[in-house]
């Protein structure tokens, strides 16, 4: 028999309306494999919100309850309480939302959803910027990139918002970076969430061939590039302890942005920079895994 | 006047997505080692296992993506154009 | 057993004789009252439900959604500010046919800033599929409460409810109140069991998305979801006088109509100003009336063309703006009853915006005003001329 390296059982239909590649639909397939069926998914306005065509179709084989596009964090806490309040306790909450959803608009009510510290499971699916729409800038669009509103001449000026150091703020007992080109780490992750109460987080990486511009075929291929060029590191933040999950740093900035036609007008010095931040944030994520090594997890 | 709430449970399987498809992906099994990286990184699960453990790709639904081709470490899968 | 009660904490005591099961809701002034007192309710453990004091009106209604979206019994509250805030999620509940209610302590919209007695917060979101009640006294809160988690229950309904009461002339007046025990009200509200109550064991996706095939056909039955509630709303008030033996008058409750030659319609406290007026007129040989319009949504269309056939002048008093041609309520008077026979002359009234007191001469002025003019007009009642507002 073929060996493994994921749950075998699939919950997400095929005959979904994903692009050719995406990489959203990814994410939600492993989430679906790591949580099994007792979980119900709460999804605002993105491209989750389409993917499984009209109605009465569903592309998943748990409760998905569509919500308002601000208030996902508002939705996982309505959730929690109401499945409590049914005596439903062994059920797990998922907020599955992507960057602008969270980042953006949404941010209010996660962080009202975090302070309170809700028992759910939240997760950010990042394709960097608003792709349901036509690929318009997010507030998690990393700087240089191209996109309808960060047009050719003004490209996205401000640095991607770091999701991760404002939730890690709300002191969560469980935060974690993932990327679909390493499912079995995400998964890892998901699975240790489990038994985890109160609020756990997750930002995955989720690569999109045509808010990106590249061939569909890529996906996997610049997730994993942009875990090991450490644009994008994989670590956890476990009951306030830094753990990098995948050491990085044999590929370069130059290698990862040069397959993306949303980076094609970079120049050499706007590289450069690049590669100087991420090195930055790397060597300020190693010495935050450092500091940490003694909190108990 | 019956509530109709909008309740969806028809499975999306419904929809054919194999049409989208322009490059179809073929596996020659001489070279596949079964090491699961194609059905791993399927985007629309169109990838299955049969009786034995090969994959079996399933066109109803297969978009061509591509993304199987690229991570096949053994080179076991050709993307082929559809046609005439 | 009898009490005396402000308005807010008679929804709150509602709430928890209702046995609620997630409350969510956001602070606003003159609201906080009903949430402090569910909140000190869950704290002492007399009413074991969730309570969740989330960062915004907005998160308070969703939560509420989602809550019952698994089929809980949910209460929220709120007023002007905060239920503008809400509207988006206002449609969210109908078109989901979530059974929320909602307690609305009308209050004026800013800015200015104002915490005073206003309806145009409720009033504004009369497109948003929600039942809507007023009431005009302590008594009526309580009782509206319980009737509203019934009808909106209903499985022919399913729709969302708000319960309004006045800004301060009610929130924070006491009044006596006869509370009813837990067990009577377990009689008349049993559990809450939603049809379509999502679960893992049934897997499915509530919301979706609607192509234009599609679209047209839900909204038709979120409408039919009303008109049920129009029909519903005598059954809920006959069974509750039968348990309870209180008798709210339905949607719009009648006095000295009969013979009328004119009738003052409006809603909330101004009801029981008017009722007073009306008296005192009648005493002075006047022939009028007073329609109190305590249910908005469902409009009650039959009830209005029914007393248009009796009575040749409506004097619409709204406590609301909207723009258009006069209130919103005097649009929809006038829509009701004219007919290509004719109809009453119905004459529309703004008066009480921001807490603006409406003293007995208004409401008497109003009404004379009714009888001495043919024309369907506007005025605004109370107007300070020739400077916006005082030096």
């Amino acid at each position: 028999m073929a060996r493994l390296t994921i749950p075998e059982r699939e919950l997400m239909t095929s005959g979904h309306l994903g692009c050719p590649g995406c990489g959203a639909t990814l994410v939600m397939r492993y989430v679906l494999k790591a949580l099994g069926p007792r979980i119900m998914l709460t999804v605002p306005a993105c491209c989750w919100a389409v993917m499984s065509g009209a109605f009465p179709r569903t592309c998943v084989g748990v409760p998905f309850l569509d919500c308002a596009f601000e208030a996902t964090g508002a939705s996982i806490q309505g959730l929690r309480a109401g499945l409590d309040a049914r005596g439903m306790r062994d059920v797990t909450v998922v907020g599955f939302a992507g960057d602008g959803g969270t980042a953006d608009i949404g941010l209010q009510s996660l962080s009202g959803a975090l302070e309170r510290g809700v028992d759910a499971i939240y997760v950010m699916y990042d394709n960097e910027a608003y792709m349901n729409t036509g690929v318009q800038r997010s507030g998690a669009t990393p700087w240089g990139a191209w996109t309808t509103t960060t047009p050719a001449g003004r490209e996205k000026g401000q640095e991607k918002k770091d999701m991760m150091r404002i939730v890690a703020a709300h002191d969560v007992p469980y935060a974690a970076t993932a990327s679909i080109a390493f499912p079995e780490d995400f998964v890892k992750k998901l699975e240790k969430s489990r038994d985890i109460r109160g609020p756990r987080f997750f930002h995955v990486l989720a690569p999109c061939p045509p808010g990106w511009k590249y061939p569909p075929e890529e996906t996997v291929r610049l997730g994993r590039l942009a875990v090991d060029a450490r644009v994008f590191p994989l670590y956890e933040i476990d009951h306030g302890r830094y753990r990098i999950t995948r050491k990085a740093g044999r590929r370069t900035v130059r290698e990862y942005v040069e397959k993306q036609g949303r980076f094609a007008h970079l120049t050499e010095e706007q590289v450069a920079e690049i590669q100087r931040r991420v090195d930055s944030r790397w060597a300020k994520l190693e010495s935050l895994e450092k500091a940490t090594a003694e909190v108990h997890a | 006047m019956t509530v109709r709430p909008l309740w969806a449970d028809v499975p999306s399987s419904v929809q054919a997505t194999g049409t989208w498809r322009t490059f179809r992906p073929v596996i020659d099994l001489s070279k596949c080692t079964k090491c699961n990286v194609c059905w791993k990184f399927c985007p629309d699960v169109a990838i299955h296992f049969d009786g034995e453990g090969f994959p079996v790709i399933d066109y109803d639904y297969c978009k061509g993506c591509g993304i199987c081709e690229v991570e096949c470490a053994p080179r076991a899968i050709t993307m082929v154009k559809e046609g005439p | 057993m009898r009490t005396t009660l402000t308005g807010n904490h008679a929804q709150s005591l509602a709430a928890k004789l209702a046995r609620v099961q997630v409350v969510s809701a956001y602070p606003i002034t003159p609201q906080t009252t009903i949430v402090e007192q569910i909140a000190e309710f869950v704290a002492s453990g007399e009413m074991p439900a969730e309570f969740l004091e989330v960062e915004s009106e907005h998160s308070a209604l969703q939560a509420c959604i989602s809550a019952a979206a698994v089929g809980a019994r949910t209460y929220t509250a709120t007023s002007s500010q905060g239920l503008l805030l809400m509207h988006e999620l206002l449609h969210w509940a109908s078109g989901l046919r979530v059974p929320i209610v909602m307690g609305v302590v009308n209050r004026a919209v800013a800015p200015p800033w104002s915490i005073y007695a206003d309806h145009t917060d409720a009033v504004a979101q009369r497109d948003t599929g929600w039942i809507q009640y007023y009431c005009e006294s302590n008594q009526e809160v309580l009782d509206t409460v319980l009737q509203a988690y019934r009808l909106a229950e209903d499985p022919r309904v399913l729709l969302p409810a708000m319960v309004c009461e006045d800004a301060f002339f009610l929130s924070h007046t006491f009044e006596p109140v006869d509370v009813p025990t837990q067990e009577e009200v377990d009689a008349f509200l049993p559990p809450l069991t939603l049809p379509y109550a999502l679960d893992p064991d049934r897997p499915a996706r509530l919301g979706s998305y609607m192509p234009p095939e599609q679209y047209m056909e839900h909204r038709r039955n979120v409408a039919q979801g009303m008109e049920a509630a129009a029909e519903a709303i005598g059954d809920v008030e006959r069974a509750f006088f039968e348990r309870f033996g209180r008798d709210h008058g339905g949607a719009l409750p009648l006095f000295a109509c009969k013979d009328a030659d004119a009738v003052l319609l409006t809603s909330g406290t101004a009801a029981s100003t008017a009722r007073a007026v009306v008296r005192a007129m009648r005493a002075d040989g006047l022939k009028v009336g007073l329609a109190k319009l305590r249910v908005f949504r469902p409009w009650p269309v039959e009830a209005l063309r029914e007393l248009a056939q009796r009575v040749p002048r409506i004097a619409v008093l709204d406590r609301s703006f909207t723009f258009g041609f006069g209130g919103a309520l005097f649009q929809e008077v006038r829509n009701s009853v004219q007919s290509p026979k004719g109809g009453p002359l119905v004459r529309g009234y703004i008066a009480g915006l921001g807490g603006r007191d409406l003293v007995p001469e208004m409401l008497r002025g109003i009404l004379e005003d009714a009888l001495a003019h043919d024309e369907p007009d506007v005025s605004w009642v109370g107007i300070k001329e020739g400077t916006a507002w005082p030096a």
